[in-house]
Order: structure tokens, then C-alpha cells, then sequence
């Protein structure tokens, strides 16, 4: 099971943490440090894999975002590499050549990309089709009630 | 109240968004603390309105400030509050908010139960979709405990988007609440096979999650998983699937031998990493947990070590640091109850020998030696230390005293087949390595004088063959040996005489030149009579030799034996013989590269094909003086030969050789010109070899134990490294930079380590050696013959020739024979003077017919007789040949008779006749009950001069589609009034496949009915040139290949045969002018290829 996801920048930036696990903000604070200093110091030629704590941590750069994965010591690294590149395929597919500001600029919509594809740890579906159609289903449900704005610039014009 | 409305739209169209808040954030990187705290009391004011977008906004820029680490919890009823909004939009807001901060101590959470069971049942998928994945992250036991049931229900929703989340968060559920899983279980279960991939998918996540934790309680789920593992083919399925069976395996250790199979075609059809990965994972790990402490069902865990071990080896090849690191686990495989991983390991340990570990693998293994049970296994395991050793020019032994220890030891395995390995290791390490000479030679003086010990069982026993380089070197190298008296006497033991033929010859040559340095260190000494003893030894000693059967040693052992009492006779006049002795065996052995010869240029004007004297005329018999030949042969060597051999001999030798060097593709020119600058340098030194005085000069008496160099080694490699360090620490005093501490007491490394001896190598290839050479030192006049061999004879060299001394490095069982007729020939030559004029232009004829006597007899008729055959009388020796028939039984299968008519063509009697063998796998001799497998039969007759007589023997054939050729020997008395010798005589036995056939009569119509069942494999083959009318043709084959005719139209016949095993042959000969097309049909197809070859043969020679 994964413990938790970040995504961070090359600054040392968090741009997305999900954590699968209840945990304290204080702890929660302080991984995050240790770990984003441990996977930062790293040079590009060297494995995506390091043991920590008691967990595994599997981390993979795109561009100048790192997406980071805590997993338990019987899981795949392989696996996991593999979620995490088809987190970046899901994300470029639902904003088009994805890049470090849409997820900064819209953070929201990566959680619940995100929320679609793993849920509690586990991925949930493993097709990406099922998994962009949720979205944008949902996507639709939401502009379906946005009205309010239209009917401020009514009132306005009123 | 609209106004109020109105404002607060106003209001909100001035509030920041999530865009406008991470905009202003990085507008403001000087003071984002500032700017943040301003934000947030900003959205504390929002949160304080009405409007639940407002309100919605706010949660949603909170959010995004508690991932940047902003405490966010105050706001967490807010958050609530957002949650339960009905519409979507605020609503996921609200639930990511709540998956983000919420966590078992906020205490609002309780406050949600309803709000989330509402959503949970929502009419919008969706709805409930938010809620399951907010739950997922911020479930507690107590929501656990009030939602199981409303999840339980979810399972079976109909839309497969909330079943697979419903699926999913029960696990998150089980571990909140335990009591759910027993009965969720059963929902669980069912959902493996629900028709969704993605629900589907989610239940074995959540199941092998589970199964990791306790799996015990999900063992009869087994079949169900590997029913999916066979079937499914989505990677990310199948890596669960595989995780669970390694949870599962342990526990039922059957399951590991019906997991090979679909694992190994996994790891053998993935593309896929991540699950090869897995599958390996898995299979060590079931490995590890099944090798401890399950020894009843190990027969998975074979299967998985010799897969490791064979990718390991595979690894070995690119990456072989990797594997060395193994070296103790492959070790450990050597102790395993099964052969075939044992092998496996042996091979590993061939490529992971460095210089360091080379001693302790060795150690190993001759442990394993000792402990071995089978020969098969402890004669890989020999070969495999030798190999190992001996890889690459040697270039992991830096101590060869342990080496030559090592082979020494081996050479106390009983019953092994390599002797003449070992053999071969110990001439070589002491020929090339001459700083380790005198320690081999003090090893193998060892082993002669305990020759006892080795040869328990002398003819099947290998390893007599060490006894062979023993004496050698012992011989070779005499000057070393402490006690070369002691060796002497060890060499000349009566017991010597049971050893094989070969190795007898090495003795007595050896002994020969061992005599001559012990007449060396004696005639130093005033006393004589000590000299005089050992002549007188070698006298009483010899003759033992002198009436070996075997050839070789015969010759040496008179040679010999008439240079010894020529010694003595010159001793007895009190003259000094040691240094004229000792001169027949001077000169070094230096090892030549194969490739040496030819860099030696040819002088210019040099035409090795023109004669240096003239052609001979002719009469000149090579018969003549025959005796004086012995007694000269010896000294010859010593001395340039032009002057001393017969113009005659030359020419022939000189035509023997130029037919050898057009038979043989890997001859090499010995140019006269390097046989000059051979003779004209005395010895060889001024080939540059290393000398190395050794450290090591512990003396172990008796046989050596190979651990004390271990010990020794560490010792030296330890002062080696103590030298160096001194050494580094002298150069760092000179240069006093401190650039580094690069060398300082680091774990020494490969090239560190130094080798005790060097090895010779003269040029930069190996030589191929040619022991038989080498040990008979004829450099001179048998350096042609030495290059390239051995090799098959030439047709030139099976000439019965009377100079046979000039080829003895030719040993062949065929000119055993011929060499043997020879000598028997003798006294009758000299009756016959009158035929000697004729001889000398027969010898060719006589050469040609010889060739077709010895190979081309016609299939099914082979002519045997004895000796006399080389008689002078040409009519005689092709006269009406006495035929031997080979002819199968129709019986019995697998019986083939064979007749053969013995005739005696000499004058003397001939009794005691040993017909014998050598079975092949296929064919054997059926000799009496009792008799072991290499007894020869008695012929049951003898003869007298002039007489022929037939006799039968049996053979069992297994299979018969291959023609087989038998080689055999005759052993027979020759009895004259005056003395008998024992004889022998080689031949060889054809089986052709047409011996197999029966004539057998077929009517058309049974033969129409055989060629269309179909049964029959077809071929053909067409003959050019036959010059016959057609039933002549017909006949040929009829007799020849045993074939019957069933119907003949004008130029066209079918025929028909049949084996002795029931395999049909049906012909179709058709003749147009002088080509004839057969087209043949049988049931076996290598039987027909090999009778179609035979019919061929049969009319290529008409």
C-alpha cells in the first residue's frame, strides 16, 4: 500500500501531498522536509529507489517537478514507478502538456485526478480511459451547477 | 434584503479566487508571511458570510495554504459545513479539504457521520464517489464502524465506478474496524469475479493486502488466484496475484511446484519489468521461506537453485564481479544432494576464480573430492579443478608448488578416467615453470617410488597415466633429484611390466637417462665398483623390458640394454663414459609456439623439394643389415645424422614427408636451416626465460598436503603487501605532498598480488606439445612428425615400411601390425633372394593394394588373413581370398553372425589363437556367460602352415541403420622348432547396413499394397557410368545388397528386401543408356540413406 504522494519542485516546493494514512501535521511537516532534502541532494543518474525509515521511497523527475512515492517494504518499485508515470500521462492528457503551473494553478483538479486513480493507497483503476471519463463526468456535474455567476452578472446589469 | 444580496455579490466579485491567492503568493516571495497572514485573515472574514460559495472559495485557498504548511485546523467545521453542501461543486471541496486536514484527533469528524451516509446513498455517483474517497483518507474507527454496513451495501451497487471505491475503502474499513471483515468477507470474495476489470482489480489489491497481513485465512482462495493469474492479462492484476501467492506458498508448499509453470512462462513472455521483477521476487522469496524448515517438499526449491544458479552463470558472462560475491552460496550448492546443481555451481566457480580466492575455491572443491560419491561427479569435479587452474596460461596461480601439490593429491582418486590429465598438467607446469623443476621433481620421485599406491587395478585404472609424466620428469630433469639411485630402482621394479605398453617406454628411456646421471655423480666418486653396480643393475633389470609385447618397449628396452653393456664394457677398461653418456641426452626442452616454425624465413635458394643426393638408383634393399641398426641408433641422435644415414633411407623419408605434407593441411615446413641453427647453438638459452628464486623452500616429506600452501601464500602475500606499504610510505617521505591517502592499507586488490613463479611462455601462443616427442627427444629427425600431431595415418605411412625406426612417433595400431609382419618376415626374405629384385618397383603396387586391403573390401565380404600377407609373393596376397561373411539372423533381431575364415600363410604353426573386439554401444561381441566384457574368444582350431579353417561369432546389433566398422585384434602363438612368439594382428569389422538385409521374396500385389499405405519414407539416387546390360545389373544388387526382384518391365524393376529388424526396402531401378535412377522407399530413413550409399559404392567400383 502507499503511504503517501508528493509532488515537489526542484526549489524544494511542495505542489501536492496526499497522504493515505492519517497523520499529525507535525509529522506530516517534518517528512516532508527530510524527505524533499534526501531526494533533492541525488543526481540524475542515480536510481529512482531508497530505503527510509521503514519505507520505500520511490521518486521520479519530470521536468522540474519531482513526483514522490512512500511505499511499504513488500511493495514493487517497478510497479510503483509505473503509477507514478501513469499519474503524469493521466494529468498531461486532462491539461494538455502538463506542466509545473497547472498544477500549482489548479491544484484542486490534480487531487481529484489523483483521487480517481488511487484511492486509499491502492490504485483504483488501472485504465486510463475509465479513469479521465470519471473526471470528466464529474468536471461536468460541477459546471452544470456554476450558475450563480451568471446570475450575479444579471443582477449586475439589473 | 435583495440590496443585502446584491452587496454580498459585490462583495465577492472583489474576493480572491485560487488563481488570484497563488498569483499574489508569488507577486510577493520578499514577504509571503505577511502577505499570507493578510490572506488568511481575508478568508476568515469569508468564512464568516453566508454564501456557501463564498464560503466554498475559502475552503478551497485554505486547502491550498495548509499544503504550503499553514495551520489550517480552526477552519475545520468550516470545512464540514462546505462538505454537506448539496451542491457538487462545494461539495468536492469540501471533501478534499477534509481528506487533506482531517485526521483521527480533529474532532469534528463526528459531526460528519450522517452528512457522509447521506452522500454514500446520493442518487448522483458521484456524490458518493467524493464521499468514498474523502473517507478513505480521514476514516476512523468509529465512522468505520457506523458506515461498514452502508459500504457493505455499496459492493453490490450496480454502477461499477462506486463498486470498485466501495471495494477499495474496506480495507481501509477492516483495519479500523476488524469486526466488519467476517462478514464482508463473502462479498469480498465475490467480487474476484466480478465482470468490471477495474472491480475486479480492486478486490485482489484489497485481498492481497489482507492475505500479506495474515494469510493463513486465505489459502482456499488459491485455486480461485491462480485461475486469475492464468487468465488475466492486466500486469498491474498480476503483480498482486503473484505477491499473494508468495504470501501463500510458505504455508502450502504444494503450490510452489503448480507455480513454476505459469511463472516461468511470465518471466519468459513479459515485456513488462515491473512484473518479471515481481515474479523473481517471488520466487526468492518463496525460496527462502520454503528452504527453512520445510524439508519434505523440496523439490520446488531444486528447481528454483538450479534456475538461480543458471542465471547466474548467465550473469557471469557480462558482469562477473556480481556474481563473485556469491562465491559461498555457490559453494554451499557443491554439498547438494542433487548432481545436476552441483554441476550447475561447478560451471560458476570456472568464472569466478580470481587470483585472491583461486586457493580456498580449490581447497573446496578437493574437499568435495574426498567427500564425492560416484565417479561420474568426482571426475567433473577433477577436470573442473584442473580447468580452473589452468585457465588462461595459468593466470591465477601465484604459487605452483601448491599446484603441482594439488595434482599430486588428485592423483590418489581411485578409478578416475583422467589420468592422463593430471598427466598432462604436471608435464606442462614443469616444463614451462623452471623455478618449480626441482620441487616437482622431488614430488614425482615421490610418486614413483609409492607407484604402488596407484595402481591397485592396473588396466582400468586412469590414473597410472601420472606415472607416465612422473618418469618423465623425473628422467627429463634428473639433475634435481636428491636420490636418483633410489629413483632408479623404483623405475626398473619388476611391477613396472604391468603397466600399459606406453608408459613402460617412458620408463625405460627415462631410466635411461637417469642412468646417465647417476654414472655422472658416481665416476666423481674414485670408487668405481659404485658405477659398475648400477651398470650391472641396468643389465639384470632390463631384459625384463626387452620381452615386452609391446613394441616400443621392446625396441627402447634392447636399444638400451645394448648401450648399457657397451658402458660396461668401457667401464670394466676403467674409461670415463659419464660425460659421453650423459651427452646423449644434453640439450634443453623449451616449449615452441605452433606458429614458431614459420617465422623462420627459407635462405634464399633454397628448393626444399630438390634432392640433396642423388635419386637412388634401385637395387639397394632397405632389408639389409638389420641387426647393426639397434645397436647404433642411440648415439646417432647426438651427432649430425647426414653422414651416418643411408642415401636410400633419405630419399624415402624425404618421399614419405612431401606425401605427408600434401596430406596433412597442418604441416609445417621444417626447414634444414632451423634444424642447422638448432645443432650449431648449444642448448637453448639464449631464449630469454625468467628465473625466479623461490621463498618457499619448506620441504614436505612424503606426499605433500596442498593446505600448507594456503597458509604459506597468506604469509607471503601478508610480507608482500608489508614491503609495499613500506615502499608507499618511502615514496610519500619523498614527495611530502599530502595529496592524498590513496594507497594507505586498502583491501588489496587483484593486481596486487604477485605471482610466486612465472610461467614460460616463449612466444606469445601456447605450444601445441607433442608429449611422444618430447619424451623421445629426437629433435632432429622428428620434428616434422611432432608439428600436427596426432592425425589420421596417411596412405603412405601404412606402407610396411623396413626403416620403420625413422617414423616411430607413429604409433598406430596399423603399423603395430605392419611393424610386427616385418620382423616376422625376416628369416624367410633370405630364401626368397631370388624375388628381391622385383620388390623394390612392387613397393608401390604394394602400397595401392595394401590401401584397398585395408578399407575398400567390398560391402558384406571383408578378406582377413594372417600374416603372411606381406609376404613378397604378390599371387599370394591376392590369390583366392578367403571371404568372411557377415550375415544377419532371422531369429533373433538383433543377432548378426559373422564367418571368418582364418588361413595361415606363414611357415611356422600357429596355435592359441584369441579372436577379441572392442564392443561399441551398439555392437557387441556375445561372448560365453562369465567372461568379463574385454575377454577375447578362443578360436577353436589351430594351424599349420598352409591351412585355412573357418569359426562363427555372434554379435548383438541394437540398432541397425547405420553401418559400423569394429576394430579387433588377433592374438596368436607362432611356434617354430626353435622358439614361439606371441603375436598379434589388427583388423577391422564391417557391419554395412546391407548386412542387415534379408532376401526376402514379395508377390507385386503385397508389394502395391505396401507402397500405398504410405508408411514409407522416400529417396533416391542415381548411378552415372554403368556399363552393364540391365539383368547383369539386377543380379549385382540382388547379390550384393540382398535384394529380390518383384517385377521387371524391359528397362524398369522393382525390388524388395528386408532387415532382420522387419524394416521394409522397396527399389525402383530404371536404366536409360548408362545412368541408372533408384528409387528407394523404406520405414526408415537412415537405413535407406545408408543402403542407397552402399549400392552406390557397389557399382562406383565396376
Amino acid at each position: 500500500m502507499m503511504r503517501f504522494m508528493l509532488l515537489f519542485s526542484r526549489q524544494g516546493k511542495l505542489r501536492l501531498q496526499k497522504w493515505y494514512t492519517a497523520t499529525a501535521e507535525r509529522d506530516k511537516k517534518k517528512m516532508v522536509r527530510e524527505l524533499m532534502q534526501i531526494v533533492l541532494a541525488r543526481k540524475p543518474k542515480m536510481c529512482s529507489f531508497l530505503e527510509w525509515r521503514d519505507l520505500k521511497i520511490v521518486y521520479k523527475r519530470y521536468a522540474s517537478l519531482y513526483f514522490c512515492c512512500a511505499i511499504e517494504e513488500q511493495d514493487n518499485e517497478l510497479i510503483t514507478l509505473e503509477i507514478i508515470h501513469r499519474f503524469v500521462e493521466l494529468l498531461d492528457k486532462y491539461f494538455g502538456s502538463v506542466c509545473e503551473l497547472d498544477i500549482i494553478f489548479n491544484f484542486e483538479k490534480a487531487y481529484f485526478i489523483l483521487d480517481e486513480f488511487l484511492m486509499g493507497g491502492e490504485i483504483q483503476d488501472t485504465s486510463k480511459k475509465s479513469v479521465l471519463k470519471a473526471i470528466e463526468q464529474a468536471d461536468l456535474l460541477q459546471e452544470e451547477d456554476e450558475p450563480p455567476r451568471s446570475v450575479l452578472e444579471e443582477m449586475g446589469l439589473a | 434584503m435583495a440590496l443585502k444580496i446584491v452587496k454580498g455579490s459585490i462583495d465577492r466579485m472583489f474576493d480572491k479566487n485560487l488563481q488570484d491567492l497563488v498569483r499574489g503568493i508569488r507577486n510577493h516571495k520578499e514577504d509571503e508571511a505577511k502577505y499570507i497572514s493578510t490572506c488568511i485573515d481575508e478568508i476568515k472574514q469569508e468564512l464568516k458570510q453566508d454564501n456557501i460559495a463564498v464560503k466554498a472559495n475559502a475552503v478551497c485557498k485554505l486547502t491550498y495554504l495548509q499544503m504550503l504548511g499553514y495551520d489550517v485546523s480552526w477552519a475545520a467545521f468550516n470545512i464540514v459545513e462546505v462538505m454537506s453542501s448539496s451542491k457538487f461543486t462545494y461539495k468536492r471541496i469540501g471533501y478534499l479539504a477534509a481528506s487533506q486536514c482531517f485526521h483521527e484527533s480533529t474532532d469534528v469528524i463526528m459531526l460528519t457521520t450522517n452528512q457522509i451516509r447521506k452522500d454514500l446513498s446520493s442518487p448522483n455517483q458521484y456524490d458518493t464517489g467524493v464521499a468514498l474517497t474523502g473517507l478513505s483518507c480521514f476514516v476512523t474507527p468509529d465512522l468505520a464502524r457506523d458506515l461498514a454496513n452502508d459500504i457493505m451495501t455499496l459492493m453490490s451497487h450496480t454502477k461499477p465506478y462506486i463498486r470498485k471505491k466501495a471495494v477499495l475503502i474496506m480495507y481501509k474499513v477492516f483495519l479500523k474496524y476488524p469486526e466488519s471483515l467476517r462478514p464482508a468477507f463473502p462479498r469480498l470474495k465475490e467480487k474476484l469475479e466480478d465482470p468490471d476489470p477495474g472491480v475486479q482489480s480492486a478486490a485482489v489489491n484489497v485481498i492481497c493486502e489482507l492475505a500479506r497481513r495474515n494469510p493463513k485465512n486465505y489459502l482456499s482462495l488459491a485455486p480461485l488466484f491462480f485461475k486469475l493469474m492464468t487468465s488475466s492479462t492486466n500486469n498491474w492484476v498480476l503483480i498482486k496475484i503473484i505477491k499473494l501467492f508468495g504470501a501463500l506458498t510458505p504455508l502450502e508448499p504444494r503450490l510452489g511446484k503448480k507455480l513454476i509453470e505459469p511463472l516461468t512462462n511470465l518471466i519468459h513472455s513479459t515485456s513488462a519489468m515491473s512484473l518479471l521483477y515481481e515474479c523473481v521476487n517471488t520466487v526468492i522469496a518463496v525460496l527462502i521461506s520454503l528452504s527453512s524448515g520445510m524439508p519434505n517438499h523440496s523439490a520446488s526449491i531444486q528447481v528454483m537453485k538450479y534456475l538461480g544458479l543458471l542465471a547466474m552463470s548467465k550473469i557471469l558472462k557480462t558482469h562477473p564481479k556480481s556474481v563473485q560475491s556469491h562465491k559461498d552460496l555457490i559453494l554451499q550448492c557443491l554439498d547438494d544432494k542433487d548432481e545436476s546443481i552441483r554441476l550447475r555451481a561447478l560451471d560458476l566457480l570456472y568464472g569466478m576464480v580470481s587470483k585472491k580466492n583461486l586457493m580456498e575455491i580449490v581447497k573446496k572443491l578437493m574437499l568435495h573430492v574426498d567427500k564425492a560419491e560416484g565417479t561420474t561427479y568426482r571426475d567433473e569435479l577433477l577436470t573442473k579443478i584442473i580447468d580452473i587452474c589452468s585457465q588462461s596460461n595459468y593466470q591465477y596461480i601465484t604459487n605452483f608448488e601448491w599446484y603441482i601439490s594439488i595434482l599430486v593429491e588428485l592423483t590418489r582418486l581411485e578409478g578416475t578416467r583422467h589420468g592422463h590429465l593430471i598427466a598432462s598438467q604436471m608435464l606442462d607446469v614443469a616444463i614451462r615453470v623452471k623455478a618449480i623443476r626441482a620441487f616437482a621433481v622431488a614430488q614425482m620421485a615421490t610418486l614413483l617410488d609409492n607407484a604402488h599406491l596407484l595402481t591397485g587395478n592396473m588396466q582400468r585404472n586412469g590414473i597410472c597415466e601420472v606415472l607416465y609424466a612422473a618418469a618423465w620428469i623425473c628422467g627429463e630433469f634428473s639433475e634435481h633429484l636428491e636420490n636418483p639411485m633410489q629413483t632408479l630402482e623404483a623405475m626398473l621394479r619388476p611391477k613396472v611390466a604391468t603397466l600399459p605398453g606406453h608408459i613402460q617406454a617412458v620408463y625405460v628411456q627415462n631410466a635411461a637417462k637417469l642412468f646417465a646421471t647417476v654414472l655422472k655423480s658416481q665416476e666423481g666418486n674414485t670408487d668405481s665398483t659404485a658405477a659398475q653396480e648400477t651398470s650391472q643393475l641396468m643389465i639384470d633389470r632390463l631384459p625384463l623390458f626387452v620381452q615386452s609385447a609391446n613394441l616400443e618397449v621392446q625396441e627402447r628396452a634392447s636399444c638400451i640394454l645394448q648401450l648399457v653393456k657397451y658402458i660396461q664394457k668401457l667401464q670394466q677398461k676403467d674409461v670415463e663414459v659419464a660425460e659421453e653418456v650423459n651427452a646423449l641426452f644434453a640439450g634443453e626442452l623449451n616449449p615452441v609456439a605452433p606458429k614458431a616454425q614459420k617465422k623462420v624465413p627459407v635462405p634464399e635458394g633454397l628448393d626444399l623439394d630438390a634432392w640433396i643426393n642423388e635419386p637412388p638408383s634401385e637395387s639397394e634393399s632397405e632389408d639389409e643389415q638389420p641387426k647393426a641398426i639397434f645397436a647404433k641408433e642411440e648415439p646417432k641422435h647426438s651427432r649430425p645424422r647426414h653422414t651416418e644415414v643411408d642415401e636410400k633411407e633419405l630419399a624415402r623419408r624425404r618421399e614419405v614427408r612431401k606425401q605427408e605434407q600434401a596430406n596433412n593441411p597442418f604441416y609445417i615446413k621444417a626447414s634444414p636451416s632451423s634444424q642447422k641453427v638448432y645443432q650449431d647453438t648449444p642448448g637453448v638459452e639464449h631464449i630469454p626465460v625468467v628465473q625466479i628464486d623461490l621463498s618457499v623452500p619448506l620441504k614436505v616429506p612424503g606426499l605433500p598436503m596442498s593446505d600448507q600452501y594456503v597458509k604459506l601464500e597468506e604469509e607471503r602475500r601478508q610480507k608482500e603487501r608489508a614491503e609495499k606499504k613500506k615502499k608507499v610510505k618511502k615514496n610519500r617521505k619523498e614527495k611530502r605532498s599530502g595529496r592524498g591517502k590513496k594507497h594507505d592499507s586498502g583491501p588489496e586488490s587483484e593486481e596486487d598480488i604477485t605471482p610466486a613463479h612465472l610461467v614460460d611462455i616463449v612466444t606469445e601462443e601456447m605450444p601445441e606439445v607433442c608429449w611422444s616427442c618430447y619424451s623421445q627427444k629426437q629433435h632432429s629427425n622428428c620434428l616434422s612428425l611432432c608439428f600436427g600431431f596426432p592425425r589420421p595415418l596417411a596412405d603412405s605411412e601404412k606402407l610396411p615400411v623396413r626403416s620403420h625406426r625413422a617414423a616411430e612417433a607413429l604409433k598406430s595400431p596399423v603399423e603395430d601390425g605392419d611393424a610386427r609382419s616385418a620382423a616376422i618376415q625376416e628369416p624367410k626374405k633370405k630364401s626368397s633372394k631370388e624375388k628381391r629384385e622385383k620388390k623394390k618397383d612392387k613397393d608401390r603396387d604394394r602400397k595401392v593394394k595394401l590401401k584397398y586391403f585395408f578399407e575398400n573390401y567390398v560391402p558384406f565380404i571383408l578378406k582377413i588373413a594372417l600374416p603372411s600377407v606381406y609376404l613378397v609373393d604378390e599371387t599370394m596376397l591376392f590369390s583366392p581370398i578367403k571371404v568372411y561373411d557377415i550375415q544377419g539372423n532371422l531369429q533373433d533381431g538383433s543377432q548378426v553372425v559373422v564367418s571368418v575364415i582364418f588361413e595361415n600363410k606363414c611357415d611356422s604353426f600357429l596355435k592359441s589363437m584369441e579372436f577379441n573386439v572392442l564392443d561399441s554401444l551398439n555392437t557387441k561381441l556375445q561372448r560365453p556367460e562369465g567372461s568379463g566384457p574385454h575377454d577375447g574368444l578362443a578360436v577353436p582350431f589351430q594351424l599349420p602352415p598352409g591351412v585355412s579353417n573357418e569359426a562363427q561369432f555372434v554379435f548383438t546389433v541394437q540398432s541397425i541403420v547405420m553401418p559400423q566398422k569394429l576394430k579387433g585384434t588377433l592374438t596368436f602363438i607362432v611356434k617354430n622348432e626353435d622358439s614361439s612368439t606371441h603375436e598379434k594382428l589388427d583388423f577391422k569389422l564391417h557391419f554395412t547396413c546391407t548386412s542387415y538385409l534379408i532376401t526376402t521374396p514379395c508377390y507385386s500385389d503385397a508389394f502395391a499394397k505396401l507402397l500405398e499405405s504410405g508408411d514409407l519414407k522416400s529417396s533416391s539416387v542415381r548411378l552415372e557410368g554403368v556399363n552393364m546390360p540391365f539383368h547383369h545389373l539386377l543380379a549385382r544388387i540382388c547379390f550384393h545388397h540382398h535384394f529380390s526382384v518383384v517385377e521387371r518391365i524391359d528397362s524398369c524393376a522393382s525390388m524388395y528386401s528386408r532387415s532382420v529388424q522387419g524394416h521394409h526396402v522397396c527399389l525402383l531401378v530404371k536404366t536409360a543408356g548408362q545412368t541408372v535412377n533408384v528409387d528407394a522407399k523404406c520405414d526408415e530413413p537412415t537405413l535407406l540413406g545408408n543402403v542407397l550409399d552402399e549400392i552406390k559404392q557397389t557399382f562406383s567400383q565396376c
